[in-house]
């Protein structure tokens, strides 16, 4: 098809309507049955999927959370930003602890072979295992922290999880600076420090900053199941208490909300990660 | 007494059993304030003699000493002039010089250390893309920033690894002639490492062939008799100059062919006898394939009597 104008708004927007028209036609309809006198003998739900709640009732539903946005009328009863603000909170107290640990733990892997034979099948064991593992594990390291044990938990989760990316994207880095840059720095003598500041995080931060992308995107992705476990509150939170309260609207409202904060935290750092770029 | 002096000086890479000696028993002694070319082919071990005098890298026997000091590590007496220009992408041209201004001369107030970094970039002629980073700069300019930060670290000796083999021919003989110019107002003792014997004719006192590899070895050193500032297209024409160029070339060509003479293959050929059509070719037997004549056990012979 040849471009035409406004296409980047229109061709996205057709889009949108496929899936939400489809998303319609497979949700159930609530039918109520009266008699002569208008009374309702009998309500059930009718459709593909009868359980799932059509467009109009998920939005007639969420409207109190979105059209105030910062309302706050219980721990579990907020507005979805309020919601969406604890959890970034969380995220980020997370994310900053797995970028103080991964990136120099990233630049040991690279320097050293012996420590990354060491550790190397270490991490490749821990890499893969699931938030919903490591947060009973967090539980119970904090047993001792009693009323905060909950919150170190998902911040642990978060930041053991988040860490991999920045990790091994540091590592692949540090190693595949130029020797050129190196020979740089051995003929004009600069020192260890210098060297490590002016020639080797420079020439990494690409690398380091394509980890720090990825990192942020799992960080959002845990908070979820770290809230879902820990009932506190949030995005998660309350997408899970919603469900066990057989409110389905709002875990569509929630799974939205979570979507765009993904995406616009990942273009967020794409751009940074742009600004960084090198060579 | 020599500046710089090279003394049997042996290389070889690899783990023992699959050694490859690059380079063997070089001797070379170069006078302060000489301008030294070294011409050889291409993966002869010219950038291996090159990192050597640079200290990045170690003899495996010899030594090369410079001012009487044996060379152990890098050092900014010796300015280097990489053949990849080797340029810090996240610098600017002001900063990549004057990353090394700052570390060569730390007790300068940084007034002078600014002036000094200028000065070098407008000997090269970049003053107008200071500013600017090494991705936005021509591979000729790149080359110069190179070449300015070398100079402005003020070395005892400037080693060039074939500074403008990345370049086309016309940026090439721009910078020989700058090079040409810089030299004649600095001076400096420079040793030039390069592929192309018109260049280094042009531009040394002095040009030595080092002879292909492996084990290469330097040849005698011709002397460059010819009066500065030379003219580019003059020199074409000077008898002294194709004499030299004559005598470097013939030297290299047949340092080649020494080493291909010395190289004796066995030639196996084939010994594959024809098929024999006249055999028919039963439905599920093996199929007729042409035989090898070792194969061949036993050859009767019938001979009528």
């Amino acid at each position: 098809m040849k471009p035409f104008k406004l296409d980047w708004l229109i061709l996205p927007l057709i889009g949108a309507l496929v899936v939400i028209g489809a998303w319609h036609l497979l949700a159930g309809k609530k039918v109520v049955v009266k008699d002569a006198e208008g009374n309702v003998t009998s309500e059930e739900r009718v459709g593909a999927i009868a359980a799932l709640p059509n467009v109009k009732e998920t939005w007639e539903s969420s409207k109190p959370y979105v059209m105030e946005p910062f309302a706050h009328r219980g721990e579990l009863d907020q507005g979805i930003l309020r919601f969406t603000w604890l959890s970034l909170i969380l995220v980020a107290k997370g994310y900053f602890i797995a970028l103080l640990i991964g990136t120099p733990l990233g630049f040991f892997l690279g320097l050293s072979k012996a420590f990354t034979k060491m550790t190397d099948p270490i991490i490749q064991v821990l890499r893969p295992v699931s938030p919903l593992a490591w947060l009973p594990l967090g539980m119970v390291l904090f047993l001792g922290a009693g009323k905060n044990a909950s919150d170190l938990a998902a911040l642990f989760t978060i930041a053991i999880c988040a860490m991999w990316p920045t990790v091994l994207n540091t590592a692949v880095g540090v190693r595949a600076i130029p020797q050129d840059y190196l020979n740089v720095a051995k003929v004009l003598k600069l020192s260890r420090w210098k060297t490590l500041t002016k020639v080797m995080i420079p020439a990494t931060l690409p690398y380091m900053f394509t980890g720090f992308r990825l990192s942020l995107g799992i960080a959002w992705l845990v908070i979820v199941a770290a809230e879902m476990l820990t009932g506190r509150p949030g995005v998660g939170g309350f997408l899970w208490q919603q469900y066990n309260a057989l409110i389905y609207e709002q875990i569509i409202l929630c799974i939205l909300m979570i979507g765009l904060v993904g995406f616009v935290l990942d273009r967020l750092m794409s751009v940074v990660e742009r600004r960084f770029k090198t060579a | 007494m020599a500046f710089l002096e090279l003394k049997n000086v042996s290389k070889g890479f690899g783990p023992k059993g699959q050694r490859n000696e690059v380079l063997k028993d070089l001797n070379l002694s170069i006078e302060k304030g000489e301008f030294v070319a070294i011409v050889g082919y291409s993966g002869a071990g010219k950038s291996t003699l090159m990192n050597m005098i640079a200290g990045l890298i170690h003899p495996d026997t010899g030594t090369v000493t410079l001012n009487d000091l044996e060379i152990k590590e890098p050092g900014p007496d010796r300015g280097v002039v990489f053949q990849n220009y080797s340029l810090l992408p996240w610098l600017s041209v002001y900063e990549n010089i004057y990353l090394a201004v700052d570390q060569i001369f730390p007790n300068w107030a940084v007034a002078k250390k600014q002036q000094h970094v200028e000065r070098y970039i407008g000997m090269v002629n970049l003053t107008p893309a200071r500013d600017k980073k090494p991705s936005e700069l021509s591979g000729g300019m790149r080359q110069r920033v190179s070449v300015a930060r070398a100079l402005a670290m003020d070395p005892q000796i400037l080693l060039l690894d074939e500074p403008l083999g990345a370049l086309d021919a016309l940026t090439r003989a721009t910078l020989q002639d700058e090079i040409s110019r810089i030299w004649q107002e600095n001076k400096k003792t420079v040793v030039l490492i390069t592929n192309d014997p018109d260049e280094g004719i042009y531009l040394a006192d002095r040009i030595i062939p080092l002879t292909a590899g492996p084990n290469a070895t330097l040849g005698p050193s011709f002397q460059v008799d010819i009066e500065r500032p030379r003219d580019r297209k003059a020199i074409n024409h000077d008898p002294v100059f194709k004499r030299i160029r004559r005598d470097v070339v013939d030297f290299l060509l047949s340092s080649r062919q020494q080493r291909t003479a010395a190289v004796t293959k066995k030639l196996v050929l084939p010994d594959i006898e024809p098929e024999d059509l006249s055999v028919t070719r039963e439905l599920f037997g093996p199929k007729p394939r042409p035989r090898r004549r070792s194969e061949v056990k036993v050859e009767k012979v019938e001979v009528e009597v």
